[in-house]
Protein backbone atom coordinates (compact mmCIF):
# COMPACT_ATOMS: atom_id res chain seq x y z
CA UNK A 1 0.00 0.00 0.00
CA UNK A 2 1.48 3.29 -1.16
CA UNK A 3 0.45 6.10 1.18
CA UNK A 4 0.28 9.48 -0.54
CA UNK A 5 0.55 12.99 0.92
CA UNK A 6 -3.11 13.42 0.12
CA UNK A 7 -4.00 10.30 2.15
CA UNK A 8 -2.02 11.59 5.15
CA UNK A 9 -3.88 14.89 4.84
CA UNK A 10 -7.27 13.13 4.82
CA UNK A 11 -6.39 10.80 7.70
CA UNK A 12 -4.94 13.52 9.89
CA UNK A 13 -8.06 15.58 9.29
CA UNK A 14 -10.22 12.66 10.45
CA UNK A 15 -7.92 11.83 13.39
CA UNK A 16 -7.60 15.50 14.43
CA UNK A 17 -3.81 15.38 14.36
CA UNK A 18 -1.28 17.43 12.48
CA UNK A 19 2.17 16.47 11.24
CA UNK A 20 4.95 18.88 10.39
CA UNK A 21 6.89 18.25 7.18
CA UNK A 22 9.61 15.92 8.57
CA UNK A 23 7.08 14.05 10.75
CA UNK A 24 4.79 13.79 7.73
CA UNK A 25 7.39 11.84 5.72
CA UNK A 26 8.04 9.61 8.68
CA UNK A 27 4.38 8.77 9.35
CA UNK A 28 3.87 8.24 5.61
CA UNK A 29 6.58 5.60 5.39
CA UNK A 30 5.72 3.98 8.73
CA UNK A 31 2.04 3.74 7.88
CA UNK A 32 2.95 2.18 4.54
CA UNK A 33 5.12 -0.40 6.31
CA UNK A 34 2.43 -1.22 8.88
CA UNK A 35 -0.25 -1.62 6.23
CA UNK A 36 1.99 -3.81 4.06
CA UNK A 37 2.61 -5.96 7.10
CA UNK A 38 -1.16 -6.20 7.67
CA UNK A 39 -1.83 -7.17 4.06
CA UNK A 40 -0.53 -10.60 5.00
CA UNK A 41 -4.13 -11.28 6.07
CA UNK A 42 -5.18 -11.42 2.40
CA UNK A 43 -3.42 -14.78 2.09
CA UNK A 44 -6.10 -16.37 4.26
CA UNK A 45 -9.34 -17.50 2.65
CA UNK A 46 -12.16 -16.02 4.71
CA UNK A 47 -14.97 -16.76 2.27
CA UNK A 48 -18.17 -17.42 4.23
CA UNK A 49 -16.61 -16.55 7.62
CA UNK A 50 -18.69 -14.24 9.81
CA UNK A 51 -16.71 -11.33 11.28
CA UNK A 52 -16.08 -11.74 15.01
CA UNK A 53 -17.46 -8.54 16.54
CA UNK A 54 -18.34 -9.21 20.17
CA UNK A 55 -16.04 -11.08 22.54
CA UNK A 56 -18.49 -11.28 25.41
CA UNK A 57 -20.65 -14.38 25.80
CA UNK A 58 -23.48 -12.27 27.20
CA UNK A 59 -26.44 -11.24 25.09
CA UNK A 60 -29.36 -8.98 25.94
CA UNK A 61 -28.49 -8.76 29.57
CA UNK A 62 -31.21 -6.58 31.10
CA UNK A 63 -31.07 -4.79 34.42
CA UNK A 64 -33.79 -2.90 36.31
CA UNK A 65 -34.04 0.73 35.21
CA UNK A 66 -33.23 2.43 38.50
CA UNK A 67 -32.42 6.13 38.73
CA UNK A 68 -29.10 6.55 40.49
CA UNK A 69 -26.78 9.52 40.98
CA UNK A 70 -23.75 9.66 38.72
CA UNK A 71 -20.91 12.19 38.86
CA UNK A 72 -21.90 15.40 40.63
CA UNK A 73 -21.26 18.71 38.90
CA UNK A 74 -18.15 19.69 40.81
CA UNK A 75 -16.50 16.32 40.18
CA UNK A 76 -17.45 16.46 36.51
CA UNK A 77 -15.87 19.90 36.18
CA UNK A 78 -12.84 19.09 38.33
CA UNK A 79 -10.57 18.15 35.44
CA UNK A 80 -11.85 20.71 32.95
CA UNK A 81 -9.11 22.75 31.26
CA UNK A 82 -11.50 25.70 31.54
CA UNK A 83 -14.83 26.00 33.33
CA UNK A 84 -16.94 28.30 35.43
CA UNK A 85 -19.01 27.05 38.37
CA UNK A 86 -21.60 25.40 36.15
CA UNK A 87 -20.25 24.86 32.66
CA UNK A 88 -17.28 23.72 30.63
CA UNK A 89 -15.81 26.61 28.71
CA UNK A 90 -14.71 25.90 25.15
CA UNK A 91 -13.27 28.19 22.48
CA UNK A 92 -15.76 30.11 20.44
CA UNK A 93 -17.58 27.83 18.00
CA UNK A 94 -19.61 30.28 15.92
CA UNK A 95 -17.72 32.82 13.87
CA UNK A 96 -19.23 36.25 13.69
CA UNK B 1 11.56 -9.31 55.03
CA UNK B 2 10.48 -12.02 52.63
CA UNK B 3 7.37 -14.18 52.48
CA UNK B 4 6.94 -16.68 49.66
CA UNK B 5 3.19 -16.32 49.54
CA UNK B 6 0.54 -13.94 50.82
CA UNK B 7 -0.80 -16.77 52.94
CA UNK B 8 2.55 -17.13 54.68
CA UNK B 9 2.71 -13.36 55.22
CA UNK B 10 -0.77 -13.36 56.72
CA UNK B 11 0.15 -16.14 59.16
CA UNK B 12 3.01 -13.98 60.41
CA UNK B 13 0.73 -10.95 60.51
CA UNK B 14 -1.89 -12.69 62.62
CA UNK B 15 0.80 -14.12 64.91
CA UNK B 16 2.01 -10.54 65.49
CA UNK B 17 5.51 -11.25 64.18
CA UNK B 18 5.22 -8.56 61.51
CA UNK B 19 2.95 -5.56 60.91
CA UNK B 20 1.56 -3.96 57.77
CA UNK B 21 3.37 -0.75 58.69
CA UNK B 22 6.69 -2.62 58.77
CA UNK B 23 5.92 -4.24 55.43
CA UNK B 24 5.05 -0.92 53.80
CA UNK B 25 8.16 0.72 55.28
CA UNK B 26 10.32 -2.01 53.85
CA UNK B 27 8.83 -1.52 50.37
CA UNK B 28 9.20 2.25 50.65
CA UNK B 29 12.88 1.76 51.39
CA UNK B 30 13.27 -0.53 48.38
CA UNK B 31 11.51 2.06 46.23
CA UNK B 32 13.87 4.79 47.43
CA UNK B 33 16.89 2.60 46.68
CA UNK B 34 15.64 1.76 43.18
CA UNK B 35 14.51 5.14 41.89
CA UNK B 36 16.75 4.74 38.85
CA UNK B 37 14.49 1.94 37.57
CA UNK B 38 11.73 4.54 37.03
CA UNK B 39 9.06 1.95 37.83
CA UNK B 40 6.84 4.28 39.87
CA UNK B 41 5.34 7.49 38.51
CA UNK B 42 4.07 8.32 41.99
CA UNK B 43 4.39 6.72 45.42
CA UNK B 44 1.48 7.17 47.84
CA UNK B 45 3.86 7.11 50.79
CA UNK B 46 1.95 8.79 53.64
CA UNK B 47 -1.34 7.30 52.55
CA UNK B 48 0.03 3.76 52.29
CA UNK B 49 1.47 4.04 55.80
CA UNK B 50 -1.81 5.38 57.17
CA UNK B 51 -3.74 2.57 55.49
CA UNK B 52 -1.24 0.03 56.80
CA UNK B 53 -1.87 1.33 60.29
CA UNK B 54 -5.63 0.88 59.79
CA UNK B 55 -5.19 -2.67 58.54
CA UNK B 56 -2.93 -3.48 61.51
CA UNK B 57 -5.78 -2.40 63.80
CA UNK B 58 -8.18 -4.63 61.91
CA UNK B 59 -5.77 -7.55 62.27
CA UNK B 60 -5.69 -6.95 66.03
CA UNK B 61 -9.49 -6.93 66.05
CA UNK B 62 -9.56 -10.02 63.84
CA UNK B 63 -11.80 -8.38 61.25
CA UNK B 64 -9.28 -7.91 58.41
CA UNK B 65 -10.08 -8.58 54.76
CA UNK B 66 -8.77 -11.35 52.54
CA UNK B 67 -5.91 -9.26 51.19
CA UNK B 68 -4.67 -7.82 54.51
CA UNK B 69 -0.93 -7.26 54.27
CA UNK B 70 -0.92 -7.21 50.48
CA UNK B 71 0.95 -4.17 49.19
CA UNK B 72 0.00 -3.57 45.58
CA UNK B 73 0.93 -1.13 42.81
CA UNK B 74 -1.42 -0.03 40.04
CA UNK B 75 -0.48 0.40 36.41
CA UNK B 76 -0.98 4.05 35.52
CA UNK B 77 -4.13 3.33 33.54
CA UNK B 78 -6.28 2.19 36.48
CA UNK B 79 -8.43 4.85 38.15
CA UNK B 80 -8.18 5.49 41.89
CA UNK B 81 -10.36 8.30 43.24
CA UNK B 82 -8.46 11.44 44.20
CA UNK B 83 -5.24 10.20 42.60
CA UNK B 84 -3.61 11.13 39.34
CA UNK B 85 -3.84 8.69 36.43
CA UNK B 86 -2.25 9.43 33.07
CA UNK B 87 -1.63 6.26 31.05
CA UNK B 88 1.91 7.67 30.97
CA UNK B 89 0.68 10.32 28.53
CA UNK B 90 1.22 14.09 28.54
CA UNK B 91 -2.36 14.47 27.38
CA UNK B 92 -3.56 13.46 30.85
CA UNK B 93 -1.01 15.48 32.81
CA UNK B 94 -2.74 16.86 35.90
CA UNK B 95 -5.80 14.63 35.56
CA UNK B 96 -7.27 13.28 38.82
CA UNK B 97 -9.60 10.28 38.94
CA UNK B 98 -13.09 11.13 40.12
CA UNK B 99 -14.14 7.51 40.57
CA UNK B 100 -12.56 4.17 41.41
CA UNK B 101 -11.97 1.38 38.95
CA UNK B 102 -14.01 -1.65 40.04
CA UNK B 103 -10.79 -3.58 40.69
CA UNK B 104 -9.64 -0.80 43.04
CA UNK B 105 -12.92 -0.88 44.99
CA UNK B 106 -12.57 -4.63 45.37
CA UNK B 107 -8.93 -4.50 46.45
CA UNK B 108 -9.65 -1.82 49.05
CA UNK B 109 -12.70 -3.70 50.36
CA UNK B 110 -10.38 -6.63 51.13
CA UNK B 111 -7.76 -4.39 52.79
CA UNK B 112 -5.08 -4.39 50.13
CA UNK B 113 -2.72 -1.40 50.51
CA UNK B 114 -2.15 0.58 47.31
CA UNK B 115 1.38 1.94 47.30
CA UNK B 116 1.56 3.89 44.06
CA UNK B 117 1.06 4.08 40.33
CA UNK B 118 3.36 2.40 37.90
CA UNK B 119 4.97 3.55 34.68
CA UNK B 120 3.86 1.97 31.39
CA UNK B 121 3.92 2.57 27.66
CA UNK B 122 1.69 5.51 26.70
CA UNK B 123 -1.91 4.29 26.58
CA UNK B 124 -0.54 0.74 26.99
CA UNK B 125 0.86 0.82 23.45
CA UNK B 126 4.27 -0.77 23.34
CA UNK B 127 6.41 -3.77 24.13
CA UNK B 128 9.38 -2.09 25.83
CA UNK B 129 8.06 0.71 28.07
CA UNK B 130 10.08 3.12 25.92
CA UNK B 131 6.89 4.85 24.79
CA UNK B 132 6.16 6.40 28.19
CA UNK B 133 6.05 10.20 28.29
CA UNK B 134 7.83 9.84 31.64
CA UNK B 135 10.85 7.93 30.38
CA UNK B 136 11.64 4.24 30.05
CA UNK B 137 11.58 1.73 32.90
CA UNK B 138 14.81 -0.24 33.31
CA UNK B 139 14.99 -3.99 33.73
CA UNK B 140 16.20 -4.55 37.31
CA UNK B 141 18.32 -7.52 36.30
CA UNK B 142 20.26 -5.63 33.64
CA UNK B 143 19.72 -1.88 33.46
CA UNK B 144 20.75 -1.74 29.81
CA UNK B 145 17.71 -3.84 28.90
CA UNK B 146 14.02 -3.07 28.64
CA UNK B 147 11.48 -4.56 31.07
CA UNK B 148 9.02 -5.27 28.26
CA UNK B 149 5.72 -3.54 27.93
CA UNK B 150 3.34 -2.14 28.14
CA UNK B 151 3.07 -3.00 31.88
CA UNK B 152 6.84 -2.54 32.33
CA UNK B 153 6.58 -0.64 35.61
CA UNK B 154 4.25 -3.31 37.04
CA UNK B 155 6.65 -6.11 36.14
CA UNK B 156 9.77 -4.34 37.43
CA UNK B 157 8.02 -3.33 40.67
CA UNK B 158 7.48 -7.04 41.43
CA UNK B 159 10.88 -8.08 40.02
CA UNK B 160 12.73 -5.57 42.24
CA UNK B 161 10.52 -6.22 45.27
CA UNK B 162 9.06 -2.69 45.32
CA UNK B 163 5.59 -4.07 46.11
CA UNK B 164 4.20 -7.56 46.58
CA UNK B 165 1.86 -7.60 43.57
CA UNK B 166 1.12 -5.19 40.74
CA UNK B 167 -1.90 -4.89 38.52
CA UNK B 168 -1.27 -4.51 34.82
CA UNK B 169 -3.46 -4.59 31.76
CA UNK B 170 -3.00 -6.95 28.83
CA UNK B 171 -4.20 -6.19 25.31
CA UNK B 172 -1.75 -8.18 23.18
CA UNK B 173 0.70 -9.40 25.80
CA UNK B 174 1.21 -6.33 27.98
CA UNK B 175 1.24 -8.34 31.22
CA UNK B 176 2.79 -11.62 30.08
CA UNK B 177 5.58 -10.27 27.86
CA UNK B 178 7.08 -8.04 30.62
CA UNK B 179 6.59 -10.91 33.08
CA UNK B 180 8.74 -13.07 30.83
CA UNK B 181 11.38 -10.32 30.59
CA UNK B 182 11.53 -9.81 34.37
CA UNK B 183 11.18 -13.34 35.76
CA UNK B 184 7.77 -12.75 37.30
CA UNK B 185 4.38 -14.47 37.03
CA UNK B 186 1.83 -12.70 34.83
CA UNK B 187 -1.76 -13.51 33.98
CA UNK B 188 -4.24 -12.33 31.40
CA UNK B 189 -7.68 -13.55 32.50
CA UNK B 190 -10.47 -14.60 30.13
CA UNK B 191 -12.08 -11.66 28.33
CA UNK B 192 -15.09 -10.89 30.55
CA UNK B 193 -13.61 -12.25 33.78
CA UNK B 194 -12.48 -8.92 35.26
CA UNK B 195 -14.33 -5.60 35.01
CA UNK B 196 -12.75 -2.92 32.84
CA UNK B 197 -14.66 -0.12 34.58
CA UNK B 198 -12.11 2.58 35.40
CA UNK B 199 -9.43 1.13 33.11
CA UNK B 200 -8.34 3.76 30.59
CA UNK B 201 -9.37 2.10 27.34
CA UNK B 202 -6.96 1.11 24.57
CA UNK B 203 -8.75 -1.66 22.61
CA UNK B 204 -11.98 -2.58 24.34
CA UNK B 205 -12.51 -6.04 22.83
CA UNK B 206 -9.02 -7.09 24.00
CA UNK B 207 -8.19 -5.22 27.23
CA UNK B 208 -8.16 -7.19 30.48
CA UNK B 209 -6.71 -6.28 33.86
CA UNK B 210 -4.57 -8.95 35.51
CA UNK B 211 -1.92 -9.46 38.18
CA UNK B 212 1.88 -9.60 38.07
CA UNK B 213 3.11 -11.60 41.06
CA UNK B 214 5.99 -13.62 42.46
CA UNK B 215 3.93 -16.80 42.96
CA UNK B 216 0.94 -18.66 41.53
CA UNK B 217 -0.61 -18.52 45.01
CA UNK B 218 -0.69 -14.72 45.05
CA UNK B 219 -2.11 -14.70 41.54
CA UNK B 220 -5.01 -16.88 42.68
CA UNK B 221 -5.61 -14.74 45.78
CA UNK B 222 -5.76 -11.48 43.80
CA UNK B 223 -7.79 -12.85 40.88
CA UNK B 224 -10.57 -14.15 43.10
CA UNK B 225 -10.98 -10.68 44.60
CA UNK B 226 -10.94 -8.65 41.36
CA UNK B 227 -12.96 -11.06 39.17
CA UNK B 228 -16.71 -11.26 38.77
CA UNK B 229 -19.82 -9.46 37.52
CA UNK B 230 -20.03 -5.69 37.65
CA UNK B 231 -23.04 -3.59 36.77
CA UNK B 232 -20.71 -0.98 35.31
CA UNK B 233 -19.22 -3.34 32.70
CA UNK B 234 -21.78 -5.32 30.74
CA UNK B 235 -19.08 -7.49 29.13
CA UNK B 236 -18.21 -9.17 32.44
CA UNK B 237 -19.53 -12.71 32.65
CA UNK B 238 -21.98 -13.99 35.26
CA UNK B 239 -19.97 -17.24 35.34
CA UNK B 240 -19.32 -17.96 39.02
CA UNK B 241 -15.89 -16.99 40.35
CA UNK B 242 -14.38 -20.03 42.09
CA UNK B 243 -12.37 -19.71 45.31
CA UNK B 244 -9.18 -19.88 43.24
CA UNK B 245 -6.76 -19.78 46.16
CA UNK B 246 -8.62 -22.32 48.29
CA UNK B 247 -8.94 -24.72 45.34
CA UNK B 248 -5.36 -24.21 44.25
CA UNK B 249 -3.53 -27.51 44.00
CA UNK B 250 -0.64 -28.64 41.89
CA UNK B 251 -2.22 -30.95 39.37
CA UNK B 252 -0.78 -32.46 36.25
CA UNK B 253 -1.50 -35.61 34.20
CA UNK B 254 -3.12 -33.53 31.53
CA UNK B 255 -3.29 -33.37 27.76
CA UNK B 256 -1.15 -30.57 26.41
CA UNK B 257 -0.80 -29.27 22.87
CA UNK B 258 2.40 -27.69 21.59
CA UNK B 259 2.45 -25.84 18.27
CA UNK B 260 5.09 -27.18 15.90
CA UNK B 261 4.91 -23.79 14.25
CA UNK B 262 6.11 -22.09 17.43
CA UNK B 263 9.11 -24.35 17.77
CA UNK B 264 10.16 -23.63 14.20
CA UNK B 265 9.29 -19.91 14.26
CA UNK B 266 11.91 -17.53 12.88
CA UNK B 267 13.56 -15.58 15.63
CA UNK B 268 12.90 -18.05 18.45
CA UNK B 269 16.06 -17.99 20.58
CA UNK B 270 17.77 -21.43 20.61
CA UNK B 271 17.97 -21.45 24.41
CA UNK B 272 14.23 -20.84 24.68
CA UNK B 273 13.55 -23.63 22.20
CA UNK B 274 15.75 -25.99 24.21
CA UNK B 275 13.96 -25.00 27.40
CA UNK B 276 10.55 -25.63 25.82
CA UNK B 277 11.73 -29.08 24.72
CA UNK B 278 12.97 -29.78 28.26
CA UNK B 279 9.56 -28.81 29.60
CA UNK B 280 7.89 -31.16 27.12
CA UNK B 281 10.19 -34.02 28.19
CA UNK B 282 9.61 -33.32 31.87
CA UNK B 283 5.83 -33.23 31.36
CA UNK B 284 5.89 -36.53 29.44
CA UNK B 285 8.13 -38.19 31.99
CA UNK B 286 5.67 -37.22 34.71
CA UNK B 287 2.71 -38.84 32.99
CA UNK B 288 1.26 -36.01 30.91
CA UNK B 289 0.34 -36.44 27.27
CA UNK B 290 2.07 -33.85 25.13
CA UNK B 291 1.35 -33.71 21.43
CA UNK B 292 2.68 -31.60 18.62
CA UNK B 293 -0.11 -30.01 16.64
CA UNK B 294 -0.05 -27.80 13.60
CA UNK B 295 -1.36 -24.25 13.96
CA UNK B 296 -0.55 -22.51 10.70
CA UNK B 297 -1.83 -19.08 11.78
CA UNK B 298 1.17 -17.75 13.65
CA UNK B 299 2.13 -15.25 10.94
CA UNK B 300 -1.40 -13.84 10.75
CA UNK B 301 -1.92 -13.17 14.43
CA UNK B 302 0.12 -10.00 14.86
CA UNK B 303 -1.27 -8.35 11.67
CA UNK B 304 -4.82 -9.28 12.73
CA UNK B 305 -4.16 -7.88 16.18
CA UNK B 306 -2.79 -4.61 14.79
CA UNK B 307 -5.68 -3.93 12.42
CA UNK B 308 -8.26 -4.49 15.15
CA UNK B 309 -6.49 -2.78 18.05
CA UNK B 310 -5.50 0.31 16.07
CA UNK B 311 -9.12 0.63 14.89
CA UNK B 312 -10.42 0.39 18.44
CA UNK B 313 -7.70 2.74 19.71
CA UNK B 314 -8.50 5.42 17.13
CA UNK B 315 -12.10 5.29 18.29
CA UNK B 316 -11.38 5.12 22.04
CA UNK B 317 -8.80 7.90 21.97
CA UNK B 318 -11.14 10.31 20.20
CA UNK B 319 -12.34 11.26 23.70
CA UNK B 320 -9.10 13.19 24.25
CA UNK B 321 -10.32 16.35 22.59
CA UNK B 322 -8.99 19.04 24.90
CA UNK B 323 -12.53 20.02 25.91
CA UNK B 324 -13.68 18.17 29.04
CA UNK B 325 -10.42 17.01 30.62
CA UNK B 326 -6.79 16.55 29.82
CA UNK B 327 -4.41 18.82 27.94
CA UNK B 328 -5.77 21.85 26.08
CA UNK B 329 -3.35 23.66 23.82
CA UNK B 330 -2.73 27.33 24.57
CA UNK B 331 -1.90 27.81 20.87
CA UNK B 332 -5.43 27.03 19.73
CA UNK B 333 -7.85 29.79 18.78
CA UNK B 334 -11.03 27.98 17.75
CA UNK B 335 -12.73 24.63 18.27
CA UNK B 336 -11.07 22.76 15.39
CA UNK B 337 -7.59 23.96 16.28
CA UNK B 338 -8.26 23.07 19.94
CA UNK B 339 -8.87 19.47 18.91
CA UNK B 340 -5.91 19.30 16.57
CA UNK B 341 -3.35 21.23 18.63
CA UNK B 342 -4.26 19.59 21.95
CA UNK B 343 -4.03 16.09 20.50
CA UNK B 344 -0.89 16.82 18.48
CA UNK B 345 0.90 18.23 21.53
CA UNK B 346 -0.48 15.65 23.98
CA UNK B 347 0.05 12.30 22.24
CA UNK B 348 3.43 10.67 21.67
CA UNK B 349 4.63 9.22 18.34
CA UNK B 350 3.49 5.59 18.81
CA UNK B 351 0.00 6.66 19.88
CA UNK B 352 -0.26 8.92 16.82
CA UNK B 353 0.95 6.09 14.58
CA UNK B 354 -1.75 3.78 15.89
CA UNK B 355 -4.50 6.39 15.71
CA UNK B 356 -3.53 7.07 12.08
CA UNK B 357 -3.41 3.34 11.23
CA UNK B 358 -6.76 2.80 12.94
CA UNK B 359 -8.30 5.75 11.14
CA UNK B 360 -7.07 4.27 7.86
CA UNK B 361 -8.49 0.77 8.43
CA UNK B 362 -11.83 2.26 9.50
CA UNK B 363 -12.10 4.70 6.59
CA UNK B 364 -14.92 3.86 4.19
CA UNK B 365 -12.66 2.92 1.24
CA UNK B 366 -10.63 0.39 3.24
CA UNK B 367 -13.04 -0.76 5.96
CA UNK B 368 -13.92 -4.10 4.36
CA UNK B 369 -10.46 -4.84 3.03
CA UNK B 370 -8.75 -4.34 6.41
CA UNK B 371 -11.14 -4.10 9.35
CA UNK B 372 -13.82 -6.63 8.33
CA UNK B 373 -11.11 -8.92 6.95
CA UNK B 374 -9.29 -8.86 10.31
CA UNK B 375 -12.54 -9.58 12.18
CA UNK B 376 -13.01 -12.64 9.98
CA UNK B 377 -9.45 -13.77 10.61
CA UNK B 378 -10.06 -13.26 14.34
CA UNK B 379 -13.05 -15.61 14.07
CA UNK B 380 -10.86 -18.26 12.38
CA UNK B 381 -8.14 -17.90 15.03
CA UNK B 382 -10.71 -18.17 17.83
CA UNK B 383 -12.42 -21.21 16.30
CA UNK B 384 -9.17 -23.03 15.55
CA UNK B 385 -7.90 -22.29 19.07
CA UNK B 386 -11.14 -23.57 20.62
CA UNK B 387 -10.95 -26.69 18.44
CA UNK B 388 -7.53 -27.49 19.92
CA UNK B 389 -8.80 -26.83 23.43
CA UNK B 390 -11.59 -29.36 22.88
CA UNK B 391 -8.96 -32.06 22.39
CA UNK B 392 -6.42 -30.74 24.89
CA UNK B 393 -6.53 -29.21 28.37
CA UNK B 394 -3.83 -26.64 27.69
CA UNK B 395 -1.63 -25.15 25.02
CA UNK B 396 2.03 -24.72 25.98
CA UNK B 397 4.22 -22.20 24.18
CA UNK B 398 7.01 -19.72 24.89
CA UNK B 399 5.87 -16.33 26.19
CA UNK B 400 8.42 -14.41 24.13
CA UNK B 401 10.77 -15.37 21.28
CA UNK B 402 13.77 -13.82 23.07
CA UNK B 403 14.85 -12.53 26.45
CA UNK B 404 14.58 -8.79 27.24
CA UNK B 405 16.19 -6.81 24.46
CA UNK B 406 18.41 -3.74 24.85
CA UNK B 407 17.01 -0.25 25.31
CA UNK B 408 16.84 1.44 21.93
CA UNK B 409 17.33 -1.82 20.01
CA UNK B 410 13.89 -1.85 18.42
CA UNK B 411 12.81 1.72 19.08
CA UNK B 412 13.05 2.77 15.42
CA UNK B 413 11.42 -0.29 13.91
CA UNK B 414 7.70 -0.51 14.72
CA UNK B 415 7.27 -3.89 13.01
CA UNK B 416 10.16 -5.52 14.94
CA UNK B 417 8.64 -4.16 18.14
CA UNK B 418 5.20 -5.52 17.21
CA UNK B 419 6.67 -9.00 16.66
CA UNK B 420 7.76 -9.12 20.31
CA UNK B 421 4.10 -10.03 20.89
CA UNK B 422 4.03 -12.96 18.46
CA UNK B 423 3.30 -15.61 21.10
CA UNK B 424 1.10 -13.50 23.35
CA UNK B 425 -1.53 -12.10 20.96
CA UNK B 426 -3.33 -15.40 20.44
CA UNK B 427 -4.94 -15.42 23.91
CA UNK B 428 -6.53 -11.95 23.59
CA UNK B 429 -7.49 -12.59 19.96
CA UNK B 430 -9.37 -15.71 21.09
CA UNK B 431 -10.46 -14.18 24.42
CA UNK B 432 -8.96 -17.03 26.46
CA UNK B 433 -6.85 -16.85 29.65
CA UNK B 434 -3.07 -17.29 29.70
CA UNK B 435 -0.28 -17.30 32.27
CA UNK B 436 3.44 -16.68 31.86
CA UNK B 437 5.64 -18.63 34.28
CA UNK B 438 9.25 -17.65 35.02
CA UNK B 439 10.83 -21.06 34.41
CA UNK B 440 13.72 -20.19 32.10
CA UNK B 441 17.10 -18.50 32.38
CA UNK B 442 19.46 -17.71 29.52
CA UNK B 443 23.20 -18.32 29.86
CA UNK B 444 23.45 -14.57 30.31
CA UNK B 445 21.29 -14.85 33.43
CA UNK B 446 18.31 -13.08 31.88
CA UNK B 447 14.97 -14.73 32.66
CA UNK B 448 12.25 -15.80 30.24
CA UNK B 449 8.85 -17.40 30.57
CA UNK B 450 6.82 -20.34 29.40
CA UNK B 451 3.19 -19.72 28.67
CA UNK B 452 0.09 -21.83 29.25
CA UNK B 453 -3.29 -21.07 27.68
CA UNK B 454 -6.60 -22.68 28.64
CA UNK B 455 -10.22 -22.48 27.54
CA UNK B 456 -12.59 -19.61 28.46
CA UNK B 457 -13.15 -19.25 32.23
CA UNK B 458 -10.86 -22.16 33.09
CA UNK B 459 -8.60 -20.02 35.26
CA UNK B 460 -8.76 -22.55 38.10
CA UNK B 461 -7.34 -25.36 35.97
CA UNK B 462 -4.86 -22.94 34.48
CA UNK B 463 -3.63 -21.85 37.92
CA UNK B 464 -3.40 -25.46 39.10
CA UNK B 465 -1.45 -26.49 36.02
CA UNK B 466 0.80 -23.45 36.37
CA UNK B 467 1.65 -24.38 39.94
CA UNK B 468 2.36 -27.93 38.82
CA UNK B 469 4.50 -26.97 35.83
CA UNK B 470 6.46 -24.38 37.79
CA UNK B 471 7.25 -26.92 40.52
CA UNK B 472 8.12 -29.57 37.93
CA UNK B 473 10.59 -27.22 36.22
CA UNK B 474 12.16 -26.27 39.57
CA UNK B 475 13.08 -29.90 40.31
Amino acid sequence: MEITDQKIKELSHLAKLSFKSEDKDKIKSELGQILNFCEKLNELDTEGVEPLVYMSDRTNHLRPDVVKPSLNKSDALKNAPDADSDYFRVPKVIKK
Amino acid sequence: MHFNTLQHLQQELVAGRVSCVQIVESYLENIRNNKHLNAFLEVFEAEALANANQVDKKVQNKNQGKLAGLVIGLKDNISYTGHAVSSSSKILEGYTSVYNATVVDRLLDEDAIIIGRLNCDEFAMGASNENSAYGPVLNAQDNSRVPGGSSGGSAVAVQANLCRVALGSDTGGSIRQPSSFTGTFGMKPTYGRVSRWGLLAYASSFDQIGPVTSSVEDMAAVLEVIAGPDENDATVSETAVPAYSKNLKSSGKKRIAVFEDCLTADGLAPEIKTHLNQAIDALKADGNEVEMVSFPYLDYMVPCYYVLTTAEASSNLSRYSGLLYGHRSTEAHDLESTFIQSRTEGFGPEVKRRIMAGTFVLSSDYYDAYYTKAQKVRRIIQQETEKILKDFDFILLPTTPTEAFKLGEKANDPIAMYLADIFTVQAPLAGIPAISLPTGTMDSGMPFGLQLMANHYEEQDLLNMSKYLFELMED
